[in-house]
């Protein structure tokens, strides 16, 4: 089986090896509305009220959409206008914690028997896909109609972060839990687990862990960037090939991140839904990069801080990692559901200068989905969406390769993110 | 906190720049300079100076005059101007290798719109029209030590031993004497990943097996004239040759097949520049037919064929 192309990033993960650590609880959290992909909800509490943690605080009756919970007991102290990190503005509701983190009386065991009850109580949880993208659980669960395989990311290909990693490597017995729950309820008969072989301390917990489980495997996966994304997890753990107009989902095959098994796992213990994440605090403006436990709605400021940042020298902050996370405008913003990692560098994007392309054809080596991207490139700036298309632009998944290697420092992912959304329009 | 302007992902990058690449080159074209002063004296390295410097000028002319952003440091035009100046006989005279590295720069390289879009390689141009306009002193040579001036490079005529050949004692243009030496630049090009080895073995690949074939003294051909330097250098230039690797088979194979016919039917005793040439106006084509296939993409049927096919169901 031949590899799929991608890059070789500089192994710059320092918090691989700091155990996970809960943060002292903020003076203030501010919970976001919208949280994944999908509809915002609407606040169901008022200024002034007390709330426990996991007391759900926001609602949606659309069916794109999934509850949120409170992450600390508190009062409520005021619901504002929020600005989210993919631009909408909706509505954040401030709680000022009491410090004694009261449990919801609502928050029981659920009751996990068949399939359907999975999906309600992915969904009730308020699950959303761990690393980064924020895709509803439920949905995904839901869209599966006849899963053949199991297959979860393990990955974790990009640069800095470790959060997963340290959770195959402290609690293995949660993710591979989450996993047994979700093959049974789902009527899975096998599961792959696909780890970068550059943490072999994740590996052996992981193989420990199923070892005496039936169906489920560790899959090694080269320490090549992009691992993580769908299709090339799909490809490099099973072989399959994903048609470009389809999803796993379409191929009968269920992928999940390691981390929201681990969580669904949780859930079905505890009952406590998603109001806590782990996320990796690191970039080159980070003395103290760490893996923090983190009440969901944390200002990124008290995470920067704990992780000794001097919050004057970072010209870039970065919700997750710096080949495809997303810039927070300012140190006040929260930590989302979907937050893998708060990335804290001391450059910009300012100050690389494009020259012209000389054909090296590095980029096409580069790209996973064996694209052109200097072809795309030229039929943007011509604005033509015929040759976008015959160039198959909608394959890019933005993991950025192209760009990162352009000796002429191009942007060539950051085109063809545009070239996309000039597609759209048309 | 000082807010970034530039809002899409990747906000890293690599390490290699142009800069970089074109400074490999320079340092892999290295051995051969040394060798081209050792056997040629100070004059070499004068042709050399010669090429290099009008051709930075030339390029720094032309961005003046187009009003288009400085490329020289890039160093493209260092390297044109050495490729140039080393498939020059050593005492080719200066004015004439000056026109030469000025036509590489200006009529090859600006006037289709600088670094990355020219359609043929510059060096292997402005050779062709040195050798039409001054054939009398592109083919004057002469020996390495004793300094006896001949009209025949080994290509031609007699020559000691193979082995002279590889080493470089020899007579033959400033930079193409010593195989060895281009060998060692090459293989630091293949090997810092700087340069793809495909165009230029499938080229000296497909030469020798013509040779072969054709009965002809292998080693004599294969270590004499400009092969070597042109397979090396010239079939690996990012711009001119395709980018995918099966188009860069193809490119090496149609100037080694090209070579082969002009050494031995042609008028011209050395083929590779010309073959170089061809074969560059060919890339686009090559290119087009060797396009990559994006993952999970079924093959498109030909739509020529379909149509056919609806015109036959329609009669």
């Amino acid at each position: 089986m031949k590899r799929l192309n991608g890059i070789r990033l500089p192994h710059k993960k320092r918090a691989e090896d700091k155990p996970i650590k809960p943060i002292p609880l903020p003076a203030l959290v501010r919970i976001p509305m919208l949280m994944h992909a999908g509809t915002p909800c609407t606040p169901a509490v008022r200024k002034g009220e007390t709330v426990t943690v996991g007391q759900c605080i926001g609602m949606s009756g659309n069916k794109n959409s999934v509850p949120i919970h409170a992450s600390v007991s508190g009062r409520v102290s005021a619901i504002e206008e929020y600005r989210t990190v993919s631009g909408e503005t909706v509505p954040c509701i401030e709680i000022r914690p009491d410090d004694e983190q009261i449990l919801c009386e609502s928050c029981v065991p659920p009751v996990l028997e068949t399939r359907d009850d999975l999906i309600a109580a992915a969904k009730a949880s308020g699950c959303v896909g761990f690393s980064g993208a924020g895709d509803l659980t439920f949905r995904k669960l839901d869209a599966v109609k006849n899963p053949k395989m199991l297959i979860v990311n393990g990955a974790e290909c990009e640069q800095y972060l470790s959060a997963d990693n340290r959770l195959m490597i402290e609690t293995p017995e949660d993710a591979v839990g989450g996993i047994e729950l979700i093959m049974k309820l789902l009527k899975i008969k096998e599961a792959r687990i696909g780890i970068q072989i550059d943490k072999p301390l994740a590996i052996q917990k992981m193989n420990e862990a199923c070892a005496d489980k039936k169906g489920i495997t560790v899959c090694l996966l080269p320490p090549v960037y992009p691992q993580g994304a769908e299709k090339v997890l799909v490809y490099h753990t099973c072989g399959v090939v994903i048609p470009a107009d389809q999803t796993a989902a379409d191929q009968d095959i269920l992928v999940l991140n390691v981390s929201t098994c681990a969580f669904l796992y949780q859930y079905a213990q505890t009952g406590i839904p998603l109001v806590e994440r782990v996320v990796t605090v690191d970039g080159d403006a980070v003395d103290k990069p760490c893996n923090l436990r983190v009440p969901i709605g944390t200002p990124v400021k008290d995470l920067l801080e704990y992780a000794a940042c001097h919050i004057e020298r970072v010209r870039t902050l970065l919700c997750g990692g710096p080949m495809m996370g997303t810039v927070l405008d300012t140190e006040e913003a929260s930590v989302v559901r979907q937050q893998n990692g708060l990335t804290a560098l001391r450059r910009t994007k300012g100050n690389i200068r494009e020259s012209a392309c000389i054909r090296c054809g590095r980029c096409m080596k580069a790209c996973p989905m064996n694209l052109m991207p200097m072809e795309l490139n030229d039929a943007y700036q011509r604005k033509d969406p015929a040759a976008l298309q015959a160039g198959h632009v909608a394959l890019c998944m933005d993991c950025g390769c192209c760009s990162y290697v352009c000796p002429a420092h191009r942007q060539l992912a950051e085109k063809n993110q545009l070239a996309k959304l000039l597609l759209q329009k048309e | 906190m000082k807010h970034s302007t530039e809002t899409v992902s990747p906000y890293i990058r690599g390490r290699s720049s142009v800069q970089g690449i074109m400074f490999c080159v320079l340092a892999a074209l290295l051995p051969a300079v040394l060798t081209g002063w050792m056997s040629f004296g100070f004059q070499a390295l004068m042709l050399l100076g010669i090429t290099v410097g009008t051709a930075i000028l030339a390029e720094l002319f032309c961005r003046a005059i187009f009003r288009k952003r400085q490329t020289v440091h890039d160093l493209s035009a260092a390297v044109t101007g050495l490729l140039l100046g080393l498939t020059l006989p050593p005492d080719f005279p200066l004015w004439k290798a000056a026109v030469g590295s000025i036509f590489a720069i200006v009529c090859v390289k600006p006037l289709f719109g600088g670094i990355g879009k020219n359609f043929a390689n510059p060096a292997a141009t402005a050779k062709i029209l040195l050798m039409v306009l001054f054939m009398d002193d592109m083919t004057v040579w002469r020996l390495p030590q004793s300094g006896t001036v001949v009209t025949q490079t080994p290509l031609t005529g007699e020559f000691a031993t193979y082995w002279d050949l590889f080493l470089g004692n020899t007579a033959g243009n400033l930079g193409e004497t010593s195989v060895l030496c281009i060998l060692l630049g090459a293989l630091f090009l293949w090997l810092t990943g700087t340069a793809s080895p495909i165009a230029p073995l499938s080229c000296l690949g497909s030469f020798t097996l013509l040779t072969a074939l054709g009965g002809y003294d292998v080693p004599a051909q294969l270590f004499s004239g400009g092969l070597m330097l042109g397979a090396c250098f010239m079939t690996a230039d990012y711009t001119t040759t395709p980018v995918t690797r099966s188009g860069k088979c193809i490119f090496g194979l149609g100037c080694g097949v090209l070579t082969f016919l002009i050494r031995h039917f042609g008028g011209y005793p050395e083929g590779i520049t010309f073959a170089i040439v061809i074969m560059n106006l060919l890339t686009p084509w090559i290119e087009k037919m060797t396009k990559p296939h994006p993952f999970g993409i079924e093959d498109e049927p030909k739509p020529a064929k379909q149509k056919r096919k609806k015109r036959a169901k329609a009669a």
